[in-house]
């Protein structure tokens, strides 16, 4: 079976928190952190349950501050 | 599959475009600033114009665009943007000359810089950010103000006995004989960004081609001026200023 398997990578001291890749996410697995902040202050994107990413790269396009970078691969399940 | 295996650089799918430099934007979190000038930075990038774009600053929020994009930048004095642009592309007829406006700026002390040069049919591409409101000097009464809405100078919304009817210039422009392609677009959410960013190439094109001005207007959240959060103010953006600003190609000469 194919399956695509995606990952982000968040530039955190760029972030500024403003949440919109939380709202345009469509698994829901992209959140703002509750307790640690960056050199600017600001709570940064995280990725939680990263095995659901499919790569859509969703995030990416909505950020402002271009904080978002986005791997894709796709695999066969029987070489894991 | 573990993590290293994924981020490797033969599965990049997405990152900030290369001409968008690492300086700290200093826009408010989740200004529409930000998109537009990465949609800006990746057009110039695929149409292989780096070195041969020229982009005229305004003055407002966006006057500090040319720290942000690694191409050619003048900061023109307030509203002259188009009189700027139309010089520049004289001067330099092969180049990609855009300009990058905002509401204050294009539809405000610089409506009769806009008016004119796209009346000429300069062949310039313009990107106007409407926002309805002032965000740079905090949230005053623009000319794109909504009726009924609340700023730092109109307390209690705008009223039209006393400051008159929004003013819709992308529908004023479409009426200039000089205009080839005027548009409306948002940056709201991914299928927006989008279209915008077909509707920037495609004015830009124009520019190249030498067809007339384009006018891209670009719908926008000013989420510190309407005092929201981003998220909220993207919703209270397709409530209460597409109805008024409706989103869709307003005019194109350039089908036929």
């Amino acid at each position: 079976m194919n399956r695509i398997a995606g990952i982000i990578v968040v530039d955190t001291e760029r972030c500024k928190g403003c949440g919109l890749c939380v709202e345009a996410c469509p698994k829901k697995i992209v959140r703002l952190t509750e307790k640690s902040v960056n050199k600017k202050g600001y709570p940064y994107a995280i990725q939680t349950e990263s095995e659901l990413c499919n790569g859509c790269t969703s995030c990416g396009i909505v950020c402002p501050d271009g904080c978002i970078t986005v791997y894709r691969k796709k695999w066969k399940e029987e070489q894991v | 599959m573990t993590k290293e295996n994924i981020i490797n650089p033969q599965n990049l799918v997405y990152k900030k475009p290369s001409l968008m430099n690492n300086t700290p934007m200093h826009y408010c979190p989740g200004c529409s600033h930000g998109m537009v000038h990465k949609l800006v930075a990746e057009i110039i990038e695929e149409m292989e114009m780096t070195d041969n774009t020229i982009g005229i600053c305004p003055v407002g929020c966006a006057v500090f665009a040319y720290n942000y994009l690694d191409i050619d930048w003048i900061e023109a004095a307030h509203g002259r943007a188009p009189a700027c642009a139309t010089a520049v592309k004289r001067l330099w007829p092969d180049h990609l000359v855009f300009t990058y406006q905002g509401d204050g700026d294009f539809a405000c002390i610089g409506t009769a810089e806009s008016i004119h040069a796209m009346n000429r049919g300069e062949n310039i591409a313009i990107i106007f950010i409407n926002n309805a409101i002032y965000g740079m000097t905090g949230g005053q009464m623009a000319p794109t103000t909504l009726m009924g809405m609340k700023t730092a100078t109109c307390p209690y919304g705008r009223q039209a006995d006393l400051h008159g009817y929004p003013l819709k210039m992308t529908e004023l422009a479409a009426n200039l004989e000089g205009t080839c392609y005027i548009t409306r677009q948002s940056v709201h959410n991914v299928a927006a960004i989008n279209r915008t960013k077909k509707a920037i190439r495609k004015a830009f094109e124009n520019s190249l081609t030498g067809k007339g001005t384009s006018l891209v207007e670009v719908v926008s959240t000013c989420n510190a001026g309407w005092k929201l959060t981003p998220v909220q103010a993207n919703k209270w953006m397709e409530e209460n200023m597409f109805p008024y600003y409706p989103l869709g190609d307003i005019k194109d000469t350039t089908k036929e």
